[in-house]
């Protein structure tokens, strides 16, 4: 029974995710097909006077620019559908593959920024909770409200000038030292070029988590059986481990599984303040010099992302919340 | 002094604060941002105040000229967001089923990319430009509001003075003025104040990224993503004053809003 419950629950998901994919598809085709951006144009770009009009025509054919709009988007479609994402005009490689081998570097960085973020919001919200009303409690609470109207790419930048100019630890950007082959760099150089990028996107991320554990954490503390756990004598960590924890672990839990939306934006500003060779750089390459393969790939890519981020919060919740295990199997 | 005239007196401080870039940014000429030679690279000091840039150029009226500019975005932007996500509101929430599934489809389709690529999506799609800007920040703001607005009115649409007003045989139009509007004012307007800030921070965070505005336009998107330049030579007041007006203009209208919305709440009124 429970089975069957589940496995309802995946395919109702997996026929949300193609009819999303499906409608993504058609808005971003239509989108980009009506942009004023001319795609040879773009791909031509400072060798404007070295390209005669012949070759601006064979490029256009090349990519197929000529054909009519429902036949470019049917066989995009179509190649679509068998796993070509088509060819990227900056990277001159296969879609897919940019997607991937940029996605690896940004996926480091996303998962250690996401699981800081997490630990420390949790943490902060947490204290904030048990200690409510004291300054500790407000300076938690200023620091959440001041972060979450704090540009992302400026709390990047002020860290860039503390830690690589003022202090010289971290080195100033790049996802590996400058000037060592490829061979050579060691894991070590990776995470110390990741370390001030995670650390931006960590220090904004946890104002959301640590609010909303504040709050949670302070209904929690009024109810009845706290008060009555304080009447027997209970009190500090011991109260809030028995009684707290459990209770709001859960809503952290899935709260921060369905911000993949706002970890990906974020990763797109970080990985550009410090150069860093992500999936977020390789976006605002493909918009900013109009290569339409590579952006509609990861306009879908994203949307893969941030629906697996959601599926994921539900399930846990299925997963871990007794009161939901036990009514399933009911 | 009580505790509303508290909230209203930090209503009026953020509005101040607001007012500020708006009133100085046309007082200030143009003449500070030509470029002067002779004032190169300069710390901050007496008369400019945050500096001037590697052009000679003073920063405090850029940054001013900036943030009014943002605001300016921020505001056709959240305006037309408001009204998109008003009449989607009301729309799925007084049309019957299908609309409000189809809706509320929407919402989640919108919801579904992250942000950012969607706001890069939409800018590069308008070709850029202050009118990309808008349109893309103007567009993609609304799902959160819509929601909220439909969940209003569908509250409303069950709450028992409603229900026995239909009773009493009051026509739809008496209570859509009279019942449903009251409510809904207030959640709707304190709705499009809290997304100002959300606008602005996206305004600024694309014309960072390189999408939008021309390199000439003093917007605090492209100081700052100019001055990433001349961070590493020690400037680091390009960089640091720009945001920091940046922030303090977001956080006003952050408290703004919830000051407003803490007047005009009619549950709250006894506090």
């Amino acid at each position: 029974m429970k089975r069957t419950g589940i496995s309802r629950f995946l395919l109702r998901q997996a026929g949300k995710l193609a009819l999303l994919l499906a409608a993504s598809c058609v808005i971003t085709f239509i989108l980009v097909s009506h942009s004023p951006i001319d795609p040879t144009q773009a791909y031509i770009g400072a060798d404007l006077l070295r390209v005669g009009a012949e070759q601006r025509d064979a490029i256009a054919e090349y990519w197929g620019l000529n054909d009519p709009p429902l036949q470019r988007f049917f066989f995009w479609f179509g190649s679509l559908l068998q796993g070509d994402f088509g060819t990227s005009m900056i990277h001159r490689a296969p879609v897919s593959e940019v997607i991937a081998d940029r996605f690896l570097s940004s996926l480091v960085l996303m998962i250690t920024a996401w699981v800081m973020s997490g630990i420390l919001g949790f943490t902060a919200g947490v204290t904030a909770a048990m200690k409510r009303g004291s300054w500790l409690d407000r300076a938690i609470q200023w620091y959440c409200y001041t972060l979450s109207s704090t540009p992302t790419f400026w709390a990047g930048l002020l860290l860039l000038i503390v830690f690589t100019v003022w202090l010289p630890i971290f080195p100033v950007g790049l996802g590996t030292p400058a000037g060592v082959l490829a061979e050579d760099v060691t894991w070590l150089d990776r995470v110390r070029h990741m370390i001030l990028p995670a650390l931006t996107l960590s220090i904004t991320g946890l104002a959301n988590i640590a609010l909303h554990t504040r709050a949670k954490l302070i209904d929690v503390l009024g109810s009845d059986y706290v008060l009555f756990a304080r009447a027997k004598g209970e009190e500090g960590f011991v109260l809030f481990r028995r009684h707290g924890l459990r209770n709001i672990l859960l809503p952290a839990i899935t709260l921060q599984f369905a911000s993949f939306s706002e970890l990906f934006g974020g990763a797109v500003l970080v990985e550009q303040i410090f150069s860093y060779p992500g999936l977020g750089r390789a976006t605002v390459e493909a918009s900013t010099r109009g290569d339409v393969p590579l952006l509609l790939g990861i306009v879908l890519f994203s949307t893969l992302f941030v629906f697996t981020g959601n599926l994921l919060s539900e399930l846990i919740y299925r997963w871990i919340d007794p009161r939901i295990r036990e009514g399933q199997s009911i | 002094m009580n505790l509303r005239k508290k909230t209203l007196g930090y209503a009026i401080v953020a509005f101040v604060l607001l007012l500020l870039p708006v009133v100085l940014s046309p007082l200030l000429g143009s003449e500070q941002l030509a470029t002067h030679l002779t004032a190169r690279n300069e710390a901050p000091s007496w008369s400019h105040p945050f500096g001037t840039d590697w052009l000679g150029r003073d920063m405090f009226t850029r940054s001013i000229k900036g943030l009014a500019l943002s605001l300016g975005v921020g505001l056709t932007a959240a305006l037309a967001s408001g009204l998109i996500a008003g009449t989607l509101g009301l729309m799925a929430a007084t049309l019957g089923k299908a609309a409000d599934r189809f809706i509320s489809w929407l919402i989640d389709l919108f919801l579904s990319v992250p942000h950012l690529v969607l706001l890069l999506l939409i800018a590069f799609v308008t070709g850029g430009g202050v009118k990309g800007v808008i349109i893309a920040v103007g567009l993609t703001h609304w799902p959160s509001l819509a929601r909220l607005i439909r969940a209003e009115i569908l509250q409303l649409k069950s709450s028992e003075f409603v229900l026995v007003s239909r009773h009493m045989g009051r026509s739809r139009w008496w209570i859509a003025t009279r019942h449903l509007l009251p409510h809904l004012w207030p959640q709707f307007i304190v709705g499009t104040l809290l997304l100002f800030p959300h606008a602005i921070l996206h305004e600024a965070a694309i014309t960072f990224l390189g999408m939008g505005l021309s390199p000439h336009q003093p917007a605090i998107g492209i100081i700052l993503s100019e001055s990433m330049r001349y961070l590493s030579t020690g400037m680091w007041w390009l960089a640091f004053f720009p945001g920091l007006c940046l922030l303090i203009l977001v956080r006003s209208f952050d408290v703004l809003a919830t000051n407003l919305y803490a007047l005009v709440d009619p549950n709250r009124s006894q506090e």
